[in-house]
């Protein structure tokens, strides 16, 4: 296919008021419960009415049987612009991207991004069995072991092309638990020894209990509008200087290596006008760890299969070299259904507005938010990234 | 190497029988193609008429050139082994007590992906072969078998758990008198059944074939007449709790139609010994089967109707007898979904014109009674619910499925 029209630039639309509803492991309270939560933290921290807010962007998996339309009328609100945004993991680069447009473009002034979900004693067991019809047809009725035996697949057979080994992996999961330990909402607060994460139980070979994201119910939000509108309210915000999206990219890779980022990687760079080395921090999306050093080679920060080189050669942490997920991700801090979709951008948000809840990144100025999700049958389907960098 | 089973001891009758469960089995109206292919044992994915693109998981349009023409074909079995795993937590309970479960992705040679359960003599990186198999929810599921068979390979757990195979369970023939019973009784004691239950009405009055049924060693002559409702349930009482497979080999062979039939003598008969038969055994057998689908190594399998084709395109020339049996299949299907629950199969096994007495008039081909026992014993290790044995029966099928009205038409001359 040839080249479209070159896209046109995210200038003056920024993203601001990173929000964050301190998750819970289990919630008797309703997704729309959490995202009510969210919405009003957003309002109350931006001293706006809900009614000033003209654009929402929801992202859940537990709210069925609402979709955002019905949310407007349980929350009262009545915006101009609406989208709902089912993509998990990658719901929150997703919303980012289409709110930003919408801004840019006129069709509302300020959106609100909010991703969440609640976790009851049973909603693992129901969000598995009916997650998709490729996984009720075809994945779930083998082992019921959901995403755990999907991703122990995918990491299999990564191990076996690429030489990677558990303790690469966990060298992600430890960095990450370290970044989390002043986080005060983490569910995850001990920190995690290389013993720790090598004797952990088997959950699906090669996956171990310290490579999972613990389910739990929480809620993200934050605001995308203009730079001005951000000003008036006085909010610090991020630039956006770049965004990708790809989905069911590389359908006849046999078992999935590489994510839709490796597609349009040229792309994500060339509009940032930065180059890998530029980058500060990085939020990739850790459910599992495989897919955190598969994105670290499709990002374009080191080549297809360099993957566990790469992270023997960095430290991942805070105070070091490459911080990756730097509020600990979904593996410390839990995941809040589609909340852990907007988690990164969240963060990354804080750590380039000098506002982190935990350890800051000395001196950020740019950031790399990655997201992947809807793991349909054998493989995660929907992928995205952005570059975000200090105002 | 497949630990070979070890027969069950004697159950302990103070310990609790663990209750049945099902994997979900839950499926999409176009996924029940590979519940149709694995219910006859073939191996068919959606193949799309416009592309030939070979497609998995079922689709409602092809991913290659967006056709919505998306048959079910045989394709080929083979596939690479490329990555598994041994999953030891699962949220579902039937899992949950079955851990640890082995699964894989097997790139077939027809193209798709599939993931997998194994069997346990595969190993990633080898070559292996598909079959599509009912789990114990009764919907189709893929196994990965090794490439060559392998010694006591039917023994894996995971596949038991798919088959019904008669090796060290014990067996109810519901009918002894009849050619077919006895072939029966030797083709199950020949696949390792522990015991073989043969039921005769009217011990005292003697038939052709008793002493060598005697001396098949499992066998164990009981009373039963399916006619009689007490006789069923007295002998379900005696025996139930350890019959895990019953085949019901009752019949009622007369020729003639409906029109040209004097009375209703024959007729009725013909419903007592076969329809109200089937009720009979199904309502003292069926509700210990179904609870007994989860126990151990000789669980509750299956129950076997064995089927004259013609239930599915009446011959006017044996009509009535016709009728009869295409009401036994209505009530299989009845029955199916009533013993499901247990994990119990009901296996339908149709035949054409046997080599028996009753069908002496009838020109060949026929079916001999120890071919169709054969036929039972290895759909029971396959675990397919629909069986066809012989070529009458395997041209009716043909015939049906192209054209049910000129096969209609056809019948009232054959």
């Amino acid at each position: 296919m040839a080249a479209g029209a070159k896209r046109k630039s995210y200038d003056g639309v920024v993203a601001c008021l990173p929000v964050t509803i301190p998750y819970r492991r289990y919630s008797t309270n309703s997704a729309q419960w959490w995202l009510g939560r969210a919405l009003r933290e957003l309002c109350k921290r931006a001293k706006l009415h809900a009614a000033d807010i003209d654009g929402l962007a929801v992202s859940s998996f537990t709210l069925g049987p609402d979709t955002a339309v019905g949310l407007t009328q349980h929350f009262g609100v009545s915006p101009r612009w609406l989208d709902h945004i089912p993509f998990g993991g990658a719901s929150g680069i997703v919303a980012l991207r289409r709110a930003a447009r919408a801004v840019q473009s006129g069709d509302a002034e300020i959106v609100a991004c909010i991703a969440g979900d609640t976790n009851h004693v049973d909603s693992f067991r129901k969000t598995l069995s009916t997650f998709s019809r490729f996984a009720q047809d075809a994945v779930y009725p083998y082992g019921s072991g959901g995403a755990n035996a999907s991703f122990a697949l995918i990491t299999k057979n990564y191990m076996n092309l690429y030489g990677a080994k558990r303790e690469d992996f966990a060298k992600i999961c430890i960095a990450q638990r370290d970044n989390a330990l002043s986080i005060p909402h983490a569910m995850m607060k001990k920190k995690l020894t290389l013993d720790d994460y090598m004797t952990a139980r088997p959950i699906a070979d090669p996956i171990h209990l310290f490579d999972c994201v613990m389910p739990c119910a929480g809620a993200e939000g934050l605001l995308v509008c203009r730079e001005d509108a951000a000003k008036a309210l006085r909010l610090p915000y991020a630039r956006i200087l770049s965004t990708i999206e790809r989905h069911n990219a590389y359908p006849s890779d046999p078992i999935q290596v590489r994510g839709g980022w490796a597609v349009d990687i040229s792309d994500l760079w060339s509009m940032a006008g930065i180059k890998p080395d530029a980058v500060d921090f990085v939020q990739t999306y850790d459910d599992y760890p495989v897919i955190v050093m598969m994105q670290f080679e499709d990002l374009g920060f080191c080549k297809k299969g360099e993957g566990p080189d790469f992270v023997r050669s960095h430290t991942f942490t805070n105070d070091g070299s490459f911080p990756n997920n730097t509020s600990g991700g979904q593996l410390s801090v839990g995941q809040a259904g589609a909340g852990g979709g907007l988690l990164g951008l969240v963060e990354a948000v804080r750590q380039l507005t000098q506002q982190p809840l935990g350890s800051a990144v000395p001196d950020a100025r740019n950031g790399v938010v990655s997201g992947f999700g809807m793991i349909n049958y054998d493989r995660g389907l929907a992928s995205g990234a952005a570059i975000l960098a200090r105002a | 190497m497949t630990e070979p089973l070890v027969r069950p001891k004697r159950k302990n009758p103070l310990q609790r029988t663990r209750r049945p469960l099902s994997p979900q089995g839950i499926r999409s109206r176009t996924a029940h193609g590979l519940t149709a292919a694995a219910a006859e044992g073939r191996f068919a994915l959606q193949v799309c008429e416009d592309c030939k693109t070979v497609i998995y998981p079922p689709r409602d349009c092809c991913p290659s050139c967006l056709s919505a023409r998306l048959p079910f074909r045989d394709v080929s079995r083979g596939g690479a082994l490329l990555a598994e795993t041994t999953v030891h937590t699962s949220p579902e309970p039937y899992f949950r007590e079955r851990m640890p479960w082995r699964v894989g992705t097997v790139k077939l040679d027809a193209g798709p992906v599939m993931v997998a359960h194994l069997h346990g003599d595969t190993r990633e990186g080898d070559r292996v072969r598909l079959e599509l198999k009912l789990d114990k929810s009764g919907s189709a599921v893929a196994i990965a078998l090794p490439e060559q068979d392998t010694p006591n390979m039917a023994d894996d757990p995971h596949l038991r758990e798919m088959t019904c195979d008669p090796k060290f369970r014990r067996v109810l023939i519901t009918d002894g008198r009849t050619p077919v019973g006895q072939a029966m009784a030797k083709a199950f004691a020949d696949a390792g059944a522990a015991i073989v239950f043969v039921g005769v009405a009217d011990a005292w009055k003697p038939f052709p074939g008793l002493d060598a049924l005697r001396k098949i060693a499992p066998v164990e002559i009981v009373p039963l007449d399916v006619t009689d409702t007490e006789s069923v349930t007295e002998q379900a009482e005696q025996n139930g709790a350890r019959i895990d497979i019953v085949v019901n080999t009752a019949e009622h062979v007369r020729s003639g139609g409906i029109v040209d039939r004097h009375g209703l003598t024959v007729v009725r008969e013909q419903i007592d010994v076969r329809y109200l038969g089937l009720v009979r055994l199904a309502q003292a057998f069926g509700p210990i089967l179904r609870a007994r689908g989860a126990d151990g190594v000789n669980s509750a399998a299956a129950f076997v109707n064995l089927l004259s084709v013609h239930a599915l395109m009446n011959w006017p020339a044996y009509g009535s007898y016709s009728a009869a049996e295409a009401a036994c299949l209505s009530a299989a299907h009845c029955m199916r979904a009533e013993l499901r629950p247990g994990g119990v199969k009901v296996m339908n096994v149709f035949f054409g014109p046997l080599e028996t007495e009753w069908f002496q008039t009838v020109p060949p081909p026929k079916v001999a009674p120890a071919a169709l026992a054969r036929g039972v014993v290895r759909g029971l290790q396959q675990g397919v619910e629909d069986v066809f044995v012989g070529d009458i029966a395997e041209d009716i099928r043909a015939r049906l499925a192209v054209n049910p009205k000129a096969l209609e038409r056809e019948m009232a001359t054959s």
